[in-house]
């Protein structure tokens, strides 16, 4: 009884193939959580990071922020929200949305702060508006770094969206949980195998897409 | 015309930069703005384009304060070149140099067209159009910045340290592709350094400033050299300042002698019948210079070439100037100057006597040529 075989024995049952407890559902409800709560880090941590970057002013208050937030467990927050305010889809993204925050906004301000000062004197000694500087100078160039932020928070929500299983919402931790539960191993190595390889195909996703937006000429000379 | 009047910058820690500086920059000439570091140039330059707001007094550009126009559109109306280039490393060398018409509305087909032009203006193979700034020596990047200042033709170009980076032999490429092309465009340009040589063969005035942000002297190059107002400029000038200044007096004047110059087939009939020259320039068959050598050595027979002496560097009359002139005097083991045509022929020799008269001609004659000798 190795884990292969377990890994087989899951992937092998038709019954896991199908129905409200089949793969093909939970990884598409893992999706959601994931995607959910990335775009929310996001739609706050890039603006706050982009513009305290820009400024160069803040990195201290972020920095605090940051070290709280990383500080707050993440499976505490859930438990105490859920027995505080009952169940709701919406609630397992609150602990998500707040573990991925810092690495976003942490990196994106790094990365727009640290850019070359030389090109972006240049661009505002050529008349660019102060938008422009930021978009078309300073944000192509810290691009990778920017990338790099939200690729680490959306592995860290990609793994930690499995505890929303635990107060019964679903997702590829619902094997885990069960599986433990059940005592049943095949069941735990097969939705920790899938939780894995998620987190894998987060990687290559974000590969790809830094192949296409980060230019060249920036992915070349840095 | 733009001219600074009574500017002083002062940071609210109390540091003055800048203080009172007048000066009148004129149109279409190279301003060359040089002192040590601390004398507030770059600053004077970043208020032109308001890059730094002055604390007291104004700068008028024709006539009109720069602050009646929104500072984007004074800003677009004026090329703006800084140390390291600043290129933008996302985008392509075409697309850099086109950045300004991009921000005035031009099309991007138009704003292309203009900046493959300015390519070739300063020097730049196209070929480098679709490369990356990473893929650039620095010299190269240099001269993108060049291009992309002067894309959408501003009547003023503001220059801040722009050769500074690179290795002298580049710089000294670049300060020359400078000239050609103010000889080409006609922009008014404001540049700093802090190289006073580099002031000196760029300048058609230069201002000289003080630690403290003061004006120490504002005169054209040859007079700063024949004339420093103070300790302070003269010291700044360092040594030299004679020789140096002989770079502004042209060496077309200089009476050549073409009578020792002999071609090395020329037969020993010949030789004979120069006999009254110490020393004989040989030259190949085509006219280059070869060496010198004595007649007496010459009329021997066969001419050994291992046997001629150098013959130093030659200088080119009408173009080079006095001071190239002396110079190759001074480094021939005879005493004479070789002069050489575009292409590298002998044209005549002259003495280190005949050019030291003309240095004294040119000093009794006080105003220098300023364009000779670039």
């Amino acid at each position: 009884m190795n884990v292969l075989h377990f890994v087989n024995a899951f992937f092998s049952d038709s019954a896991h193939w199908h129905g409200y407890d089949g793969i093909p559902y939970r990884v598409v409800e893992h999706l959601q959580y994931s995607l959910e709560a990335l775009a929310f880090a996001a739609a706050i941590g890039l603006p706050v990071g982009l513009v305290t970057g820009h400024y160069g002013r803040g990195g201290n208050v972020l920095a605090l922020i940051a070290t709280a937030a990383r500080a707050l467990p993440t499976f505490g927050l859930l438990v105490l929200l859920v027995t505080w305010l009952s169940f709701s889809t919406g609630l397992v993204m609150i602990p998500l949305v707040v573990l991925a925050i810092p690495p976003i906004l942490v990196t994106t301000y790094e990365a727009v702060r640290s850019v070359d000062p030389s090109p972006v004197d240049a661009a505002r000694g050529m008349g660019m508006p102060e938008s422009r500087v930021l978009f078309q100078v300073e944000l192509p160039v810290a691009l990778p770094l920017i990338l790099s932020g939200l690729r680490s928070a959306a592995i860290q929500i990609v793994s930690t969206a499995t505890i929303a299983a635990y107060v019964s919402l679903g997702g590829l931790g619902r094997y885990i949980i069960d599986g433990l539960y059940q005592k049943n191993y095949e069941k735990v190595v097969g939705g920790a195998t899938l939780v894995a390889g998620m987190a894998l195909a987060t990687l290559l996703v974000f590969w790809a897409v830094s192949r296409i937006v980060v230019s060249p000429g920036v992915r070349r000379s840095s | 015309m733009i001219r600074i009047d009574a500017v002083t910058k002062r940071y609210p820690d109390g540091t003055v930069a800048v203080d009172r500086l007048s000066l009148e920059i004129p149109d279409r000439a190279i301003t060359v703005l040089v002192g040590p570091s601390g004398c507030g140039k770059t600053t004077t330059l970043r208020m032109i384009n308001r890059m730094v707001e002055p604390s007291e007094g104004s700068i008028l550009l024709d006539g009109q304060d720069i602050r009646q126009q929104p500072v984007n559109t004074l800003r677009r109306s004026m090329g703006y070149v800084i140390q390291n280039a600043g290129l933008f490393q996302h985008r392509t060398i075409l697309d850099n140099i086109a950045t300004v018409p991009r921000l005035l509305g031009w099309s991007k087909q138009k704003a292309r067209e203009r900046a493959a032009e300015l390519m070739e203006r300063v020097g730049l193979d196209t070929a480098l159009a679709k490369r990356y700034p990473y893929q650039l020596s620095g010299g190269q990047q240099q001269r993108v910045g060049v291009a992309r200042a002067l894309a959408a033709d501003p009547p003023v170009l503001l220059m801040d340290e722009p050769f500074s980076a690179v290795d002298p032999i580049v710089r000294k490429g670049l300060q020359d592709e400078l000239l050609r092309i103010q000889d080409e465009l006609g922009k008014t340009i404001v540049f700093v350094t802090h190289d006073i040589d580099e002031a000196i063969k760029l300048g058609t005035m230069v201002a000289v400033l003080r630690t403290g942000g003061r004006l120490a002297q504002f005169a054209p190059p040859a007079e700063l050299l024949s004339a420093p107002a103070d300790p302070f400029v003269e010291d700044f000038l360092g040594a030299d300042r004679g020789i140096r200044r002989l770079s502004f007096f042209p060496s077309a004047e200089l009476e050549l002698q073409t009578a020792p110059v002999v071609a090395i087939d020329a037969g020993a009939e010949k030789l004979a019948s120069r006999g009254a020259a110490p020393y004989l320039l040989v030259t190949d068959v085509d006219g280059r210079p070869l060496g010198w050598g004595a007649p007496d050595d010459l009329t021997a027979g066969e001419i050994d070439r291992d046997r001629l002496l150098p013959y130093g560097r030659p200088f080119v009359p009408g173009t080079d100037s006095l001071r190239t002139a002396l110079d190759g005097a001074v480094l021939s083991p005879t005493g004479w100057a070789v002069a050489v045509d575009g292409e590298g022929r002998a044209v005549g020799v002259v003495s280190q006597q005949v050019i030291g008269e003309a240095v004294r001609a040119a000093h009794t004659a006080g105003r220098p040529d300023a364009k000779a000798a670039r």
